[in-house]
């Protein structure tokens, strides 16, 4: 069953500890992107994408891919809660033997649809797979998410010419535009902006949403399905470290993990 | 007198003719290219099979992302492009979408090699051979002819997991008539005692010459067309070094990482022997006619004949472990060239 925009609020609630827990868990991370992108990867995995845990080679099924493999604990926590796999093993992220990879990895778990974590790649493959659907007469889409320093690498923009031109209406990506990369702010490092601008310039249909806002976040994810002739863009405006006050908008959380106090400090901001 | 072999047409023109016939064999065999096809004669699947052809542009990156996507559900994709292009512009990519994932994608070169002539070093791939072997679980080959090159194509979508194989520019001279060439395997086109030249690529066809003129001088060498990189037939390998005692490597690519490097190591580990390469050195070549560029950048049967002779000697003169405290000072190493 579909959630309510109330009950994912709250699923996201869970997957903000989790991813939390987790990096603390494991020591390194990325906790900061893992919280920008959590509204929006709870909204697809709760509410928007066609998929069945238990058949996850359902031919039928909606293909999702973080491109932005760094953010994989908060995509582990939704596939755990989404019943992939048992949520009692999301505290073995990173470590010898866990399924739970530093960074996505088909090998270990073959729902994920693509491995990923040298920035760039996930849009090409969902590309590939996109067509591939089209060859085989199925609905299904493809819906991939990319961050906004990410959209540096030039094959992104590769891949959005291509898809653009190609008219790839079974497609949706998402930026999770959360204005931090690694070494500084994306604009003290390669502003993007506007990055709408370029992917419509690129006869991309684009929607731009406050991406921490679950009633937007639906609304928007859903209206592309309907889209036809073009692929749809969602740069969806986020904040790095969303829901930890001493997180939110730092560039030092993009891939630091939190001490224990810290993380019982931003488990309590977090709520329950 | 070395034997004159007919001319045949270009591996790169097998592969076109050979991916004509895998589309009407199988409705999962699609094609993806970057603007190339007229070159890399994927051009003709093209218009076969248009809803299967995808030519994404002057972009290789996505090319091979693409690739793997496809390959991801269900098809059996064959990617091409110039050799350079597609493994020096496409490797994060080969990694990431492709061999990481153990995607069942096909990675066609054409252009391998400094043979592709006029155009010069930018588009001369001396590199792509070493870079595929070492990408975890590809299969990598390179076909001598086009008989040879038409069937490892079929292999290859028949095989499950990432191949690579590297096709050429100029027509070559026909080797085989047909037959069966399966991956990890080698072919002995000679026998002979005194050394082995192996080779793969355009380079068998000089070796067969090249045997011609030892056997001339009454040394007789046993020739191996190894069109199988990786795996290695480290069988063969292993067995002419124990039976030949002397080896003479001959491959149109750099001599590091190559075939070259592989037979080398294989033999290291298990039944050493003196080892010549015949390859590109440490170096890029120029603009200039094939043959021009393979005599200059000595990459034919003459070059083959003074590395057999230049094995041979080292053959004869085995080195033997210097006596505790006294160098053999008058020894040349015998990597010292």
């Amino acid at each position: 069953m579909p959630l309510t925009v109330d009950e994912l609020k709250a699923k996201a609630v869970q997957v903000r500890r989790d991813s939390i827990e987790m990096i603390t868990a494991a020591g390194s991370g990325h906790p900061g992107g893992s919280l920008s992108e959590t509204d929006l990867l709870v909204a697809l995995w709760f509410r928007v994408l066609r998929h069945d845990s238990k058949n996850p080679q359902w031919a039928a099924r909606d293909r999702f891919i973080l491109s932005k493999g760094h953010g994989c604990p908060a995509l582990y926590s939704c596939m755990a809660h989404a019943g992939y796999f048992d949520p009692a093993i999301l505290p073995t992220l990173r470590k010898l033997g866990s399924p739970l990879q530093g960074h996505p990895d088909r090998r270990f778990i073959p729902a994920l649809e693509a491995s990923t974590g040298s920035l760039g790649n996930g849009l090409s493959i969902g590309i590939g797979i996109a067509h591939a659907l089209k060859l085989d007469k199925t609905d299904a889409r493809v819906w991939v998410m990319v961050g906004d320093g990410e959209c540096q690498e030039g094959q992104v923009w590769e891949a959005a010419m291509y898809a653009g031109a190609h008219g790839l209406d079974n497609l949706t990506l998402i930026v999770d535009y959360n204005k931090k990369q690694l070494d500084d702010m994306v604009k003290h490092i390669l502003p993007m902006d506007p990055l709408g601008g370029k992917f419509a310039a690129m006869n991309w249909n684009v929607m731009e949403i406050d991406g921490h806002n679950m009633q937007l976040v639906v609304e928007a994810l859903e209206e592309s399905r309907k889209v036809k002739g073009r692929p749809t863009c969602i740069v969806a405006h986020t904040i790095t470290g969303k829901g930890v006050s001493f997180m939110e908008n730092d560039p030092k959380w993009h891939g630091v993990a939190p001490t224990k106090e810290e993380c019982a400090k931003a488990l309590a901001e977090i709520g329950a | 007198m070395v034997r004159e072999l007919p001319m045949g047409p270009a591996t790169r023109e097998a592969y076109g003719a050979a991916l004509v016939e895998l589309g009407k064999s199988n409705p999962n065999v699609v094609v993806v290219d970057a603007d190339l096809s007229k070159s890399t004669y994927t051009t003709k699947f093209g218009k076969e099979f248009p809803d299967r052809f995808f030519n994404v542009g002057i972009a290789e990156a996505n090319m091979v992302g693409i690739a793997g996507g496809l390959a991801h559900s269900g098809k059996i994709p064959f990617c091409s492009s110039f050799a350079c292009f597609l493994i020096d512009k496409g490797y994060d990519q080969l990694r990431i979408a492709v061999a990481y994932p153990r995607e069942n994608v096909k990675v066609v070169s054409s252009h391998g090699g400094i043979s592709i002539g006029e155009d010069g070093p930018s588009q001369q791939s001396i590199e792509d051979v070493a870079l595929a072997v070492t990408l975890p679980g590809f299969v990598v080959c390179v076909p001598s002819d086009a008989a040879q090159a038409r069937d490892l194509v079929k292999r290859a979508a028949d095989h499950k997991g990432p191949v690579y194989i590297r096709t050429g520019r100029p027509k070559v001279p026909t080797i085989y008539t047909g037959g069966e060439f399966p991956f990890g395997k080698s072919r002995q086109l000679e026998d002979g005692k005194d050394l082995t030249i192996v080779a793969n690529g355009l380079m068998v066809a000089e070796a067969l010459k090249a045997h011609d003129a030892l056997k001339d001088d009454g040394i007789t060498a046993r020739v191996i067309d190894s069109y199988c990189v990786k795996p290695l037939d480290a069988e063969a390998i292993e067995r002419a070094s124990r039976e030949t005692g002397a080896l003479v490597v001959a491959e149109e690519h750099s001599r590091i990482g190559g075939l070259g490097s592989i037979v080398a190591q294989c033999l290291a580990a298990t039944t050493p022997a003196p080892l010549e390469q015949v390859a590109v050195d440490d170096t890029y070549a120029e603009s200039g006619t094939p043959q021009q560029l393979l005599e200059k950048y000595g990459l034919t049967w003459k070059h083959i004949v003074a590395a057999a002779r230049k094995v041979l000697g080292r053959k004869a003169r085995p080195s033997t472990p210097p006596t505790a405290g006294k160098a053999e000072e008058n020894e040349p190493h015998p990597f010292e060239v």
